[in-house]
């Protein structure tokens, strides 16, 4: 029979030996995810972020939104009549991190995205108790005077792309003058923004069309939230998309 | 800092450590200086401060002559500065747990609407880091020097370098926590800290491995003791999790923000196979180290079974590392790593339940002491919620059951079972033996307050565990729950109301269970001070085990 004591004796071959063992289990459950077909399934309508969503979803991981909210709709039948349809993988595909979350103290965000109006962001993110009297999220009222440092933006778009967020020169070139197109009314260049990004909502978002605030950013990331796979076409039993 | 005395021979730490925390400190100065970002610049100014305290108090300490590396003495300061770091961090994280969970009962306390700093969200991070990493980071690494010193029958390896670490690591503390409330983070949940925290963190991490690793190497026992396993296994997985898991691109060298390697669905189970083995390294074969030393010493008696010792250490590792899909059921991950997690979550209940008996039948014949040793019953009680927590966790990852359990109160009820049960109390029972150890204490100053802390944070835990588990499960049932026309009886945020009673009895809970730590604080520092309670003389209170002869 083996004997222990040879372990017990030599700590580098314990070290080495305790490598392998927990290694084996992360190898064989997240390697695969990288190179099996299956595991994100084929769908149209997935673009990149916008910059300014970009930025909204940068100020929703500063803020801890995730500790709150999940962006995970369940293949359950009353999550799926609460939220709408499940959350496919391909929907978080450009998510440098995901935002899946783990906990709903308040609901699932997966697909807010045009449920509300602006407004109603506006008022609930500035004070959540004004619309929800039972509510327990805390106020965000300073994003709304928080202006958006618009200068480093094309470095995010260069270092997402760096890491899988398919970002092409044009649109990092384009970075800046994006970002406060699609927060400005009719400004210069929107048609461009819009052929860069399919489906992207361009408008005041915060209710102050001189300033591109944190607000702006917020909303525009929380309103475009689920919106972008075209169900549609989306074939559910398909069998590529079986899982 | 003086060079080393003429007798002995050439130290390098002496020089290699004060010129890397230099070097630190004005690669800190450059980054404050250069960088366009306010939040780096306060970040690199905090790390100074770090960096400057460190320095400081190295000067001071060694002030009056070199440390000599006497190898025939135990390095025994290093484990003062863990119990005190301990203690405080301790108090600092469960501090700010009660207060998130005051947030959550009344939410128009401790909100400021123009200031974001004290937010749930910046807050909640900060509680989770101060008691995992800060309390349970400063146990760890103090009981490991003390118990790899006393189980090799070697000084701690390394000279000034265990001090590298251990500045290194508050150094990493207190960065990363002001960095949560200024809005730093990369919203990895217990990853949180940015790319540059995680580097020197690795830094530091590393350097504890060999400190570890050297005192091994010296010791002149023949065998590694068990605990010396578990430490090497939360020490070495803990180093390939944070790696793996923090690989990321940052947007400027002087920036803050950075985009991890991976997405979405890689990313999520990268992020939970870290996740859970943040929980199986750090929270549990780290504190079984502690398990497999303190509990023997405080009963006099050898661990129950070797054989036991040997096939609940490689199993548990082994299967632990296979548990991190269980937070993604019905998730977007692929079924196949579901089930594959599930069911190596369900096996997980074996080694786990094989290390609490061979830590509960340690007491064989010794069993008479929980009467009259407060001590170790606080350590037997530990390693019983150990067991708690350990089957239910695996009940919680059966998919039918996690259906219902995820997202909700259940999992933070979970968690807190197994955080204020296992954790703390065995931490608690660990600091409770090193105190009086460590300071040629007979005895801690009362062993009474010993019993009112065991008293009233064990009915905190109560407090905690029931009301989640009811809030938790009411919540699951209420979202699911349908009307006779086939409709959801209920809005989410009826649910939300529905909660009410049940933050407020587990904010109750936690601030009882903060109550016993303050205690805990205060009989410490009497001890420290060399005070005996007058109400319990030395003669008539139970005794402690004094380990002058050795220390």
């Amino acid at each position: 029979m083996f004997n222990h004591g040879i372990l017990e004796r030599n700590s580098l071959l314990l070290v080495v030996g305790i490598l392998i063992v927990v290694a084996i289990g992360g190898i064989v459950e997240i390697a695969p995810l990288f190179y099996l077909e299956s595991t994100i399934e084929k769908v149209q309508g997935m673009r990149p972020y916008t910059p300014l969503e970009l930025t909204g979803r940068t100020i929703y991981v500063r803020e801890g939104c995730y500790l709150c909210h999940s962006q995970m709709i369940r293949p359950l039948r009353d999550e799926v009549e609460r939220y709408g349809h499940y959350s496919l993988a391909a929907e978080s595909m450009y998510d440098h991190p995901f935002q899946w979350g783990s906990k709903r103290t308040g609901p699932d965000l997966a697909r807010v995205g045009a449920k509300y109006s602006d407004e109603w962001h506006r008022a609930h993110l500035a004070d959540p108790r004004s619309v929800v009297p039972e509510s327990v999220m805390p106020p965000y009222v300073f994003l709304a005077n928080a202006d958006i440092n618009v200068d480093t933006i094309a470095d995010a778009l260069k270092a997402g792309s760096m890491v899988g967020m398919p970002y092409s020169d044009d649109m990092i070139a384009n970075a800046k003058a994006d970002l406060i197109a699609q927060a400005t009314p009719d400004a210069d260049g929107i048609d461009a923004f819009k052929k860069r990004y399919a489906k992207a909502e361009a408008r005041d978002f915060d209710g102050d069309p001189k300033r591109v605030t944190e607000m702006d950013a917020l909303i525009a990331y929380l309103q475009m939230l689920g919106t972008l796979v075209d169900f549609k076409t989306y074939q559910a039993d398909a069998p590529e998309n079986r899982r | 800092m003086q060079p080393a005395p003429s007798n002995a021979e050439f130290r390098l730490d002496l020089f290699a450590v004060p010129a890397v925390l230099v070097s630190f400190l004005l690669l800190g100065f450059f980054v404050a200086a250069k960088t366009p970002d306010p939040l780096m610049a306060l970040q690199a100014w905090t790390f100074m401060a770090g960096i400057g305290v460190a320095l400081f108090w190295l000067v001071q300490h060694y002030k009056n002559g070199i440390p000599d590396d006497d190898r025939s003495a135990y390095a025994n300061d290093i484990v003062k500065a863990g119990v005190i770091a301990s203690m405080f961090w301790g108090i600092a994280g469960m501090l700010v747990g009660v207060i998130i969970a005051l947030q959550l009962a009344f939410p128009t306390i401790f909100y400021f609407p123009d200031f974001p700093f004290t937010n749930f969200g910046r807050l909640r991070p900060l509680h989770t880091s101060a008691v995992v990493f800060a309390f349970g980071g400063n146990v760890l690494i103090a009981t490991s020097f003390y118990v790899v010193q006393r189980t090799s029958k070697a000084r701690l390896a390394g000279g000034l370098w265990p001090w590298f670490v251990f500045w290194g690591y508050q150094t990493f503390i207190l960065v990363a926590g002001t960095g949560y409330l200024i809005g730093v983070t990369q919203g990895r949940e217990y990853a949180e800290p940015e790319w540059y925290m995680d580097l020197w963190l690795t830094l530091v991490w590393v350097t504890y491995l060999l400190v570890f690793l050297g005192t091994l190497w010296k010791r002149k026992e023949p065998h590694i003791y068990v605990a010396n396993w578990f430490y090497l296994a939360f020490i070495v997985t803990v180093a390939m999790l944070h790696i793996v898991n923090n690989l990321a691109v940052p947007v400027s060298w002087l920036g803050i923000k950075s985009y991890s390697a991976f997405a979405g669905v890689q990313d999520a189970l990268t992020q939970w196979w870290y996740g859970h083995n943040a929980v199986g390294f750090f929270l549990t074969a780290g504190f079984l180290a502690i398990m497999y030393y303190f509990i023997p010493k405080q009963a006099q008696r050898p661990v129950y079974s070797y054989r036991l010792s040997i096939v609940h250490f490689w199993s548990l590792i082994f299967i632990y590392i296979w548990a991190g899909p269980h937070h993604l059921h019905y998730t977007a991950l692929p079924v196949w790593a579901q089930t594959l997690g599930m069911t190596f979550s369900i096996m997980l209940w074996m080694p786990s339940w094989g290390g609490m008996i061979n830590g509960l039948m340690t007491l064989s014949g010794a069993w008479d002491k929980l009467r009259t040793d407060p001590i170790l019953r606080m350590l037997v009680v530990s390693v019983a919620f150990y067991g708690m927590s350990t089957f239910e966790g695996p009940v919680m990852s059966i998919k039918a059951v996690n259906a219902l359990s995820h997202y909700t109160d259940w999992t933070i009820g979970h968690v807190h079972s197994g955080a204020l049960g296992w954790v703390g109390f065995v931490s608690f029972g660990a600091l409770y033996c090193l105190t009086p150890w460590l300071w040629k204490r007979q005895r801690l100053y009362s062993m009474s307050l010993v019993e009112w802390h065991f008293g009233i944070s064990t009915i905190g835990i109560v407090f905690y565990i029931t009301s989640m588990w009811v809030s938790g499960i009411m919540q699951g049932l209420m979202w699911r729950a349908y009307n006779d026309f086939g409709f959801l009886e209920y809005s989410f945020v009826e649910t939300v109301e529905a909660m009410h009673p049940y933050y407020i009895i587990r904010a109750f809970g936690g601030l009882l269970y903060l109550t016993g730590t303050l205690i805990m604080a205060y009989n410490l520092w009497r001890t420290i001070r060399g005070d005996v309670r007058a109400s319990e003389p030395l003669a008539l209170g139970p005794q402690m085990t004094p380990q002058l002869a050795t220390a």
